[in-house]
């Protein structure tokens, strides 16, 4: 019971770390506090569960196409509705009201959509749902694969920010955007780059989500708020610390939905968000709040 | 304070004589407009209670029905047990605490602590209601019967929000709120000044709080039967930000310009397209955010701005000369 609980919670931890550092990105790198970012997540579930049911594609080929298309379509998002706010925004308060406005507009608009296609039920598919022993455990087939490939991609988006000349560029613009331009950085650029690469990791956890739980049109904001949460854990802008804050969020929500009530995950979420909060609001590993 | 002088007494004369007016309503239309009305009144008292807060100070709260819904749950468990102004009382103080609670964990940090845990927190209160009502309860839903009519309801929010706007009004001469605006304009300097900044904004919060749970506790009795996620339906928090945002909520009567066309908006909306409503909803929200950043009263003093502009600069020179 117990080893289950722990596994359980590493798979679904390591969702939110890949959810998380996406939204670190957008938040860091872009300052866009984009709070239509759990609708993405739910908007790639709903695709993984047409592409295997309507069309027979497996989701792990489906991110072929998914990873691309969600990252073009967030080039555009930043392109078409956040340009104009960062040129219009005087300081970093201000752009962060005007994208909290703006993405909650988005927010209603998004889940508007997929409640006219796809109403308020619960979906979830069958793959590969075969029962694995591990650790004296027995656990689906399906979120073990989920959790390998989070494994995977996150370290792939890690490496591209820690060692490719773009990461780099990324990381400069996430520590001060005035000074990376002095070196040459296309601040802008690099801001667009950032939000569609988030969105593309947002796209990645909702695949691999869809695969193991059962998911509806109204679950964006829960994934938002447990994203948030765990970017603040983690220190704003830091990947590893949203990695670790992600594992501790979903192993604790895991214990207590074995041990004590399901339905007090979301107050598992905010007393770990609280405790954070009172103890150290610059995240486990960031830096003194400036 | 300058409670006896003329700049005073006017506007809340003017006030007094509308609100008397406003009460007389109910005797001369049917009950379709005083439903109408309902919503427009209370409404209008969230708005302003949002904007009182969230104006000066920019601080986004996407909790309004947080504490919207836990005036109404109060209703519908005491509501039977004590007599309504006792209830009213127990709702207050109920919004007042997790206020308080709110308030004293996220307004000392930078603003967007405060916006993310507004955001869920209605999902968290929602689940944590439900939790208690299947778990320790044993009932899910419930039915507020009371002996409470349309017209005592329109009455109660009318005076409600006549009160929101006597408070408003002294608020805005009062020392609390000048240090509030300074909070919102610049919160470094405003420390600078002496002023405690989490407890101004902590008092603000709680008082906004005060007035949304009381408009629950008083708009419950209409609906007879309430679960949790009636209670607290999200939805309720995004329409009175657009609202705040369309009227203008850096004053004190702006939030109204917004209020009134949103709800007949609304109104037209839910009953033609019942399916589509969050995605218009959503859609009216992006064209205020982008093409009406001040709202309509921002709108207004864009255009008046010159003329005061060239007042303000002549007064400036004129004290400046004498200074020196």
């Amino acid at each position: 019971m117990f080893s289950y609980a722990v596994l359980s919670g590493i798979t679904l931890g390591g969702m939110y770390a890949l959810v998380a550092m996406g939204l670190t990105l957008q938040y860091g790198v872009s300052r866009i506090m984009n709070l239509a970012y759990g609708e993405l997540v739910i908007v790639a579930s709903f695709i993984a569960f047409v592409f295997m049911t309507a069309l027979g594609i497996n989701p792990l080929i489906g991110l072929l196409i998914i990873i691309p298309a969600s990252f073009a379509l967030n080039w555009v998002i930043y392109r078409v509705l956040l340009t104009p706010l960062v040129a219009r925004a005087k300081n970093r308060g201000m752009l962060e009201v005007d994208s909290i406005l703006a993405t909650f507009g988005l927010l209603f608009i998004v889940q508007g959509v997929l409640l006219v296609w796809f109403g308020g039920n619960y979906y979830s598919y069958d793959f590969l749902n075969n029962a694995v022993d591990i650790f004296g455990a027995t656990i689906a087939a399906n979120r073990l694969v989920a959790l390998g490939f989070a494994v995977v991609i996150g370290l792939g988006f890690y490496l591209i920010l820690t060692r490719t000349r773009m990461g780099t560029a990324l990381r400069a613009v996430a520590v001060d955007p005035t000074s990376a331009r002095l070196v040459a950085i296309d601040v802008n650029f690099a801001s667009c780059f950032a939000f569609a690469l988030g969105g593309a990791m947002a796209a990645v956890g909702g695949v691999l989500v869809s695969m193991f739980l059962t998911f509806s049109t109204s679950m964006g904001v829960v994934f938002t708020m447990k994203a948030l949460i765990v970017v603040i854990m983690g220190g704003v802008g830091n990947m590893l610390g949203a990695l670790i804050a992600g594992l501790i969020l979903g192993v604790a929500e895991s214990l207590v939905a074995t041990y004590i009530d399901p339905g007090l995950t979301i107050a598992v979420t905010y007393v770990i968000f609280l405790l954070v909060l009172l103890i150290k609001p610059s995240g486990l590993f960031g830096r003194a709040a400036s | 304070m300058s409670i006896l002088k003329p700049d005073f007494i006017r506007p809340v004369g003017i006030g007094a004589v509308i609100f008397a007016a406003l009460a007389f309503l109910p005797s001369l239309v049917d009950s379709y407009y005083m439903s109408l009305a309902i919503s427009i009144v209370s409404f209008a008292v969230l708005a302003t209670a949002w904007s009182m807060f969230s104006g000066p100070t920019r601080y986004i709260s996407l909790a309004t029905v947080v504490f919207f819904g836990i005036g109404a749950y109060t209703v519908a468990v005491l509501g039977e047990v004590l007599t309504f102004p006792l209830v009213l009382v127990c709702a207050g103080l109920a919004g007042t605490v997790i206020a308080l609670l709110v308030g004293f964990s996220t307004l000392r940090l930078a603003g967007v602590y405060f916006v993310i845990f507004t955001f869920g927190l209605t999902e968290l209160v929602r689940q944590v209601v439900s939790w208690y009502e299947v778990n320790v309860t044993r009932e899910m839903g419930r039915y507020v019967f009371l002996d409470i009519t349309q017209n005592d309801i329109y009455w109660q929010l009318l005076a409600l929000f006549a009160v929101l706007l006597l408070t408003g009004f002294i608020l805005g001469r009062s020392r609390l709120g000048f240090a509030l605006r300074i909070i919102g304009e610049d919160e470094t300097v405003a420390k600078h000044c002496g002023i405690d900044v989490t407890r101004v904004k902590v008092a603000l919060f709680v008082l906004s709080a005060l007035f949304m749970t009381l408009t629950g506790a008083i708009m419950a009795p209409r609906w007879t039967y309430i679960d949790p996620v009636i209670a607290f339906n999200p939805m309720l928090s995004f329409q009175v930000v657009i609202m705040a945002l369309l009227g203008g909520p850096r004053r004190l009567l702006g939030p109204l310009l917004g209020v009134i066309p949103l709800t007949l908006l609304f109104e037209v909306l839910t009953a033609s397209f019942p399916n589509h409503f969050s995605i218009q909803l959503g859609c009216v929200f992006m064209v205020i955010v982008y093409l009406l950043p001040g709202g309509v009263v921002g709108l207004y003093e864009k255009y008046r701005a010159p003329k005061k502009r060239v007042l303000a600069t002549d007064q400036n020179a004129k004290t400046g000369g004498s200074t020196a």
